[in-house]
This record gives structure tokens, C-alpha cells and sequence, in this order.
């Protein structure tokens, strides 16, 4: 078998090209702002995915004021509720999870762990975050367009999202949404080429595949999968747009719409489904790959230890991101499509558990004989995989379709999709921040207010969603402005609603307590130094901290795996990855 | 030490909230005990899964969380181990797929000699139809609904005509005798959801939808709908009344056919047409 760990020099050949100089800012606005410097652009990046998130983030306690205390607020209304759930859950998928994980992490990471100076396309990366801003204002003038934004549901279902009954369906709402999704997806696939190039071409010497660490293998991966399932989104969105603007009819058959006869005709609402889930399931491994990546890293450094398994992590990393183009109608069972799918689309959806228990096992099996430094980004790991096993494993309800069918249109599905792709991502967004901000700052967060952050935030969200689960079981629906008088429905489900809503509000003021650590300890956290967390991975080795633009005096070269962490015979815990020799593995067996 | 606490609270916490809290699902009403079989089997295996990685790693956080001094061991894969967890997850994960594909095998064959009715979905009311003295439903097209005809029945065909129409009423089904439910929207999409029924299916304007059930006990039972359909999509609710044969055969024969209302609407078409638009 080829040992992946170490090498020595003399197998690391020659540079096949030359360095090539990088365009240097002149004036503080091409160094700033439009700067083409991928770390730079990174910032960018998650600072708009996170300040549309609270924006989300509002949407979300609103949402909760309403079903927790029906009726109490006024304000709230039947279409202004239907426009700040869907305004919630697009803002989280797309313009949150997606862009920072690939813009944020993507662009500040891939070129860091890979010793290469920037992205391979520095001038389409810096368009790829002005377009994304333009795709988030568009989406931002929809609540201050007429008739609002659509409420329609994350999912924008045709018909009803183009018709009267919806909020914005007639009006500016679903035409601003299409605009932004379709802006969003063209920046998208600027970036995205480049994330997939800098990988390819843009390593350093020594940087094999099977030597990068695991975040680059999930980002990267992540990006493929969104560069073949965007397209299916963008084309939706195109013909979604010209059924509403044109008068065309892909996705309208003939419908009387309050007693009205309408002009369209022969259209399919199903092929729009399948359009959108062909995007919208990758979409769920393109926020969770990163997110597997980046945790591995965190649990291994922070364990100090070795990440267990790395080469079954990069195959389950490509298997799943494989698997999950044939599981799209899993989302479909009850909508109507030939019921045969079923059998499927239920066999191929949970085959993709075993590779994704795999990774599971692997990361506790690093805690096990490790060296566990219960830091803020371990702790958020260990939170991770808490709420994802279990959002993993109601995922095998609701994937085992004959399972689905009660459960499906219920807020256990609510619960579920909450927990594996909302909760769990988001603990390792914030994971990665504690853990990566010293390198971007050079300080490090306040520990105080990252521990109230952390407790606050992972048991209020365990606390919110778990419950949760139990009301999609009494037979709650989602999507529903108020249950009303249902008699299958029993008062103390009002009462737990209201406790998940004090709950939601509890965890959403948490979040400003991280918002203000961000900023404080700008100024005002610890000096971190160069390598605050002693890992191994080349973004901690640079000359300078923060990295400056061009990352690197001299290109770092790789002489080994990235996880050599307590490597028998070596006198530190870890060895980087830029270490050269067979320094400190005198005493290791040859595998 | 914290962490270890509530990792063992989280995975203590959570068995014992689904054993001893009120919430469970209501009682059924159909043919469908099968899937929530299902579901059992499936809440035991990963129950059993999830507890005991939160455990384990609980206990891993107590026995190697860091001292001074400590090392972590060095250890890259382990093909074996790796090899039996693939294993044994294939295992669990066939346990659980193959009673589901069993049962929706029978999901999705419908008896023969299943009666049929049919459910029409508008913003925001249900209709329901059921065949005439003919046992057959007519044809139908969204194209032909009329402020008359509200549920676009072809005046032309013969088995339309003795089609029993319930407009925004209640609907009846005889108890223990399987019934294919065929779907139908005019509009947008909705669906058909019963939950003491356990199945449901979404109604999509362009195409009939259907699915089976034989209801199994007596009772009066909420419609909702279950799929996002607007506004007012929460106050779209509907009854069905499971009866007695008796009692079914009593309730059906006070119903109208398609063509009594045609009748009825002719007579007073003049005065006032278009009251049978749906409300706003």
C-alpha cells in the first residue's frame, strides 16, 4: 500500500513552472475592495453571508413568535409569515451555508493549505464575490418592493409561486428571487472554476492529492458537485421566470385560479421539483462536505491526533458527493411522481448512510486514545457531530420512503433538515471561526464569551429541535401559519411550541454575543502568533500572520501528510506538513 | 467535565424524552399499521446508534481528554476495525430498508375491486366525487370547470353524469372496505392529508394522483392540507367520516349527482351565475 504519510526529498521533483508575479494593489480600493487577493475576497465573503444571516436570523424569531404565541403580534400576518419563512430558508441555504463555506472558507483556505499564492484566476474570483453582493441586494430589495418578498416557501413550487395566492406571486417578490438565485449561481460558477483549478493546478511541490488536508478534500469536492448541480437550479429559475414574466407555460398546466381560467397550459409542476431537488440534494452535501473537511481537521488537531482513516474519509468524501446526484426524489416520494421511484430512490438514499457512518466512526475513533484539548473549536466539533449523528439518523426515517409518508410535509421533516443542515453545519462554521480567526487577525476570540456562545447555542438548539421531531409525529404540518382547532393535536403541543419559541429567542441573542467577539477581538483579543494551535497545515506555517498578499516568501514544500500529529520518536506533538526528512519516525514501523 | 455531563445528558436525556413524553402520533385509522411498524424498527436501530456513539464519546472525552504529559497515540487506519463498522452499518441499514420496501410494495398496489373516489384540491376547499350507480367516475378536464361545473366534469360522457359531486362538503368512506383515493387539482399544489390515515399524497394540477388505504375504524377524521398552497393553506380543512356500511349507504343515497345539479343550476342560471366560485 502507498504510504501517504512522509516521503523524503528527493521524491519531490522540481518546480513545472515558474512563480508568476501576482497584480499588486495600487490605492487602498484595489487593495479593499475590489481586491483580488483570495483572502481578502473571503472576508468579503463571510461578512455578507454573515450579516444577511442575521437578517435570517430575525426572520427566523419572527417565524417563532408567531407559532409559539399565536396571534399575539399583530404584524405578523398569514402572507407576511409565508414571506419570512421562505426569505429564512433561501437566506440560510444559499446566501449563508453555500457562500460561506465555498466563498469564505473556500477562498481563505484552498490556497493557504495548498502553499499556492492565490486562486489561479484572481480577477474572475473578485467579480464572483461583486456578483454574489449584487444576488444578495437583489434579494434584499424584494422586502422593499411592492407586495413584498415571495412567500412561496424556500422550495418556490410552481404554480402557486407565480400566482395570487402567494405572497409576491404576482407581484415583484418571485421575480426578484429568480434575479438573485440566477445572479447568485453565475458568481457562483466563477468562483466555484477557480476553487477546482487552484486544486488541480495551484499545489505546491510535494502536495499530492492524498496529502491534502481533509477540509481542502470537502471543499473541493463540495465545489464539483455545485458546478454540475447549479446549472439544474439556473435553468428552473430561467423558466420559472418566463412562465411568470413571459406567459410561458414549462411548469404551468391549464388551472383555474379562483374561478378564473388561466391562458397556460400543458406545462409540468413535477419537472420543476425535479429540477430543483437534482440541485437542491447535492445542495445538502455541498454545505455538509465542507463541514465534514473542516471538522476532521478540527477534531485532529485539536485531539492531537492523527485523523483515523484519512484515505476511507477522502473516499467517502468523493462517494457521497457521487451518490448524492441519484438520491434527488427522496424529497418527491409523496409528490405525485410515479410511485416505482420509490424503490430507488429509497435503496440509493440509504446506501449513502454507510459512507457517511464511516466518517462518524472515524471522527470518534480520533477522539479515542487522543489528547483532547477541550477548546472552543472542539467543543463546537463534539457539539457537531452530536447533531448530526442525530439529524443523520432521522434522515433514515425520512429516507426510507414507506417511513417518509406520514412523516413527509410535517415538522418532524422540519426538525430533521434543521438539525442535520442547519445546527451541524453552523457549530462547525463557528468551530472554524474560533479556530481560524488568529491566523486571519492574528488575535485570538475572547475565550469567555466563545464559551456562553457555545453552551448557549448547542443546548438551545438541541433543545429546539429535538422536541421538535415529536410534533412532525403527532401529524403537525409545516408550513402552517397556525394549527388552528385540530383534534389530533393535544394543548401540551402548544405548550412545548412555545417553549421551542423562548428557546429560538434565547439562541438568536447568543448569537450576538459571538457577533460582538468577532468585532472586540479585533483590537482587542490575544495575541495569537503564527501557529496559536501548534497544527500542522501549511496555513499555519506562513512567514507572517496575518498572511500577506502572495501568502508566502518562498513556496513551501510538502514532505507529508497533514495529520503527523504525536508522531512516535518526534520530540513536539506535531510535525507541518512543510517538515522535511523522516524527522522524528525513527522508531515508526514502515506500513 | 462539563462536556462529559452533557453528553451523557444529551443521549440519557433523549431516550427518556421519547419514552415518557406525551408526544407520539395519534391513533391510527387505517390499513397502515404496517408503516408505523416501520417506523418502530426504525426508532430501535438508530436509537441504539446514536446513543451509543454519544456515549462513547463522552467516555472518550473523560478517559483522554488532555493533562499535562499525556500523548496521544499514533495510529493512521485500521482496515479491520474500518472493515467491520462498513459491515455492520450495512447491516442496520438493509434492517431498516428492507421491511420499508415490503410495505411500499403494498403502498403502491392497489387491490382489485378497490372502490374509487376522487378528492379536488382548489385554493382553499376540497370537493369530493364518487362513481354513480355505474361504479365508474367520469372524465373530467380543468378546462371545462365552469362557475357550473367546478370540477370541469364532461357533460358528454354518460359516466359523468351519475357521478355523486361534494362541493366543500364531507366526505364518507365505509369502514374495511379498501378505497383508492385519485387525486386531482385545479389550481396549485396541495395534499390530501389525514393523519390518523398515516398515508398522504400531494394533488398536482395536470395529473391524478392516487393512493390506497381501507379505514379500520369508525369516527370522524380532520383533512388538512399538507402541501404549501398559499395563504391559506392552514384553513384548508376537510372532514372525512368513516361509517358503518349502514350508515354509508345512508349518507350516500341523500347525495346529488352531477347531473341533478346541472338541474339545479339551469333553473336559476339566469339570476345568479358564478356563485360557485370559490371563496377568496
Amino acid at each position: 500500500m502507498v504510504d501517504i504519510r512522509h516521503g523524503t526529498g528527493e521524491q519531490i521533483g522540481p518546480a513545472e513552472v515558474e512563480d508568476v508575479e501576482l497584480y499588486h494593489p495600487h490605492s487602498w480600493w484595489t487593495r479593499y475592495v475590489f481586491s483580488q487577493d483570495a483572502k481578502i475576497i473571503a472576508v468579503q465573503y463571510a461578512s455578507t453571508a454573515i450579516a444577511i444571516g442575521m437578517v435570517a436570523l430575525v426572520l427566523s424569531w419572527l417565524m417563532r413568535l408567531q407559532l409559539g404565541f399565536p396571534g399575539a403580534f399583530a404584524f405578523i400576518d398569514a402572507e407576511r409569515y409565508y414571506q419570512f419563512i421562505t426569505m429564512h430558508g433561501m437566506i440560510m441555504v444559499i446566501y449563508l451555508l453555500t457562500a460561506l463555506f465555498l466563498g469564505g472558507f473556500g477562498n481563505y483556505l484552498i490556497p493557504l493549505m495548498l502553499g499556492a499564492r492565490d486562486m489561479v484566476f484572481p480577477y474572475a474570483n473578485m467579480l464572483s464575490y461583486w456578483l454574489y453582493l449584487l444576488a444578495v441586494l437583489v434579494l434584499v430589495a424584494s422586502f422593499f418592493a411592492p407586495g413584498g418578498p415571495t412567500g412561496a416557501g424556500w422550495t418556490l413550487y410552481p404554480p402557486q409561486a407565480v400566482l395570487s395566492g402567494t405572497p409576491g406571486g404576482k407581484d415583484w417578490g418571485i421575480i426578484l428571487m429568480l434575479s438573485s438565485l440566477i445572479l447568485f449561481v453565475i458568481g457562483f460558477t466563477m468562483g466555484g472554476l477557480n476553487y477546482v483549478v487552484t486544486v488541480l493546478q495551484g499545489r505546491t511541490r510535494g502536495m499530492t492529492l492524498m496529502r491534502m488536508p481533509l477540509t481542502v478534500w470537502g471543499i473541493f469536492t463540495a465545489t464539483v458537485m455545485a458546478l454540475l448541480a447549479f446549472p439544474a437550479l439556473f435553468v428552473a429559475c430561467v423558466m420559472m421566470l418566463f412562465d411568470r414574466v413571459l406567459g410561458t407555460s414549462f411548469f404551468m398546466p391549464a388551472i383555474v385560479e379562483m374561478g378564473e381560467q388561466l391562458q397556460h397550459g400543458g406545462g409540468s409542476p413535477i419537472l420543476f421539483q425535479h429540477l430543483f431537488w437534482f440541485f437542491g440534494h447535492p445542495e445538502v452535501y455541498i454545505v455538509a462536505l465542507p463541514a465534514f473537511g473542516i471538522v476532521s481537521d478540527l477534531i485532529s488537531t485539536h485531539a492531537r491526533k492523527n485523523i483515523f482513516g484519512y484515505r476511507m474519509m477522502v473516499w467517502a468524501i468523493v462517494i457521497i458527493g457521487a451518490l448524492s446526484f441519484i438520491v434527488w426524489a427522496h424529497h418527491m416520494y409523496v409528490s405525485g411522481m410515479n410511485p416505482y421511484f420509490g424503490f430507488f430512490f429509497a435503496t440509493t438514499t440509504l446506501i449513502i448512510a454507510v459512507p457517511t457512518a464511516i466518517k462518524v466512526y472515524n471522527w470518534v475513533l480520533t477522539l479515542w486514545r487522543g489528547d483532547i484539548h477541550l477548546t472552543l473549536p472542539m467543543l463546537f466539533a463534539l457539539a457537531f457531530i452530536v447533531t448530526f449523528v442525530n439529524g443523520g439518523l432521522t434522515g433514515l426515517f425520512l429516507g426510507n420512503v414507506v417511513v417518509d409518508v406520514p412523516l413527509s410535509d410535517t415538522m418532524f421533516v422540519v426538525a430533521h433538515f434543521h438539525m442535520v443542515m442547519g445546527v451541524a453545519p453552523i457549530l462547525v462554521i463557528f468551530g472554524a471561526i474560533y479556530h481560524w480567526y488568529p491566523k486571519v487577525t492574528g488575535r485570538m476570540l475572547n475565550e469567555a464569551m466563545g464559551q456562553l456562545h457555545f453552551w448557549v447555542t448547542f443546548v438551545g438548539a438541541y433543545l429546539i429541535f429535538f422536541p421538535m421531531h415529536y410534533l412532525g409525529l403527532i401529524g403537525m404540518p409545516r408550513r402552517y401559519y397556525e394549527m388552528g382547532e385540530a383534534a389530533f393535536v393535544p394543548a401540551s403541543a402548544h405548550t412545548l411550541n412555545e417553549f421551542i419559541t423562548i428557546m429560538a429567542l434565547i439562541v438568536g441573542a447568543a448569537q450576538v454575543v459571538f457577533l460582538f467577539n468577532l468585532i472586540w477581538s479585533i483590537r482587542h483579543g490575544r495575541e495569537a502568533g503564527g501557529n496559536p494551535w501548534r497544527a500542522t497545515t501549511l496555513e499555519w506555517q506562513t512567514p507572517e500572520t496575518p498572511p500577506r498578499h502572495g501568502n508566502w516568501k518562498e513556496l513551501p514544500v510538502v514532505y507529508r501528510w497533514a495529520y503527523d500529529y504525536s508522531v512516535p520518536g518526534a520530540a513536539e506533538d506535531f510535525i507541518p506538513q512543510n517538515q522535511p526528512g523522516s524527522a522524528g519516525l525513527a522508531s515508526e514501523e514502515a506500513s | 467535565m462539563a462536556v462529559v455531563v452533557i453528553l451523557v445528558l444529551v443521549a440519557v436525556g433523549s431516550v427518556l424524552f421519547h419514552l415518557l413524553s406525551p408526544w407520539w402520533w395519534t391513533p391510527i385509522a387505517s390499513n397502515w399499521n404496517y408503516i408505523d411498524d416501520t417506523l418502530i424498527i426504525t426508532f430501535w436501530i438508530t436509537g441504539v446508534v446514536f446513543v451509543a456513539v454519544v456515549l462513547f464519546m463522552a467516555y472518550c472525552v473523560l478517559r483522554f481528554r488532555h493533562r499535562p504529559g499525556n500523548r496521544a497515540a499514533y495510529e493512521p487506519e485500521n482496515r479491520k476495525l474500518e472493515g467491520w463498522l462498513a459491515g455492520g452499518t450495512t447491516l442496520g441499514v438493509a434492517a431498516m430498508l428492507t421491511p420499508g420496501l415490503f410495505v411500499w410494495h403494498q403502498f403502491v398496489t392497489v387491490p382489485d375491486g378497490a372502490a374509487e373516489v376522487e378528492v379536488v384540491g382548489q385554493q382553499w376547499l376540497w370537493s369530493f366525487r364518487l362513481p354513480g350507480a355505474d361504479g365508474k367516475l367520469g372524465t373530467s378536464e380543468t378546462r371545462d370547470i365552469t362557475p357550473e361545473n367546478s370540477l370541469g366534469l364532461n357533460r358528454n360522457d354518460a359516466a359523468a353524469l351519475d357521478d355523486v359531486v361534494i362541493e366543500g362538503g364531507e366526505l364518507h368512506l365505509e369502514v374495511g372496505k379498501p378505497v383508492k383515493m385519485l387525486l386531482r387539482s385545479v389550481d396549485v399544489l396541495h395534499d390530501f392529508y389525514v393523519p390518523e390515515f398515516r398515508a398522504k399524497m400531494d394533488m398536482v394540477p395536470g395529473m391524478v394522483t392516487y393512493f390506497w388505504l381501507t379505514p379500520t375504524r369508525t369516527g370522524t377524521f380532520e383533512v388538512l392540507c399538507a402541501e404549501l398552497c398559499g395563504t391559506g393553506h392552514p384553513q384548508m380543512r376537510g372532514t372525512v367520516i368513516v361509517n358503518s356500511a349502514a350508515d354509508y349507504q345512508a349518507w350516500l343515497s341523500q347525495q346529488q349527482t352531477f347531473s341533478q345539479l346541472q338541474a339545479k343550476a339551469g333553473t336559476k342560471e339566469t339570476a345568479q351565475a358564478g356563485n360557485a366560485a370559490p371563496a377568496q
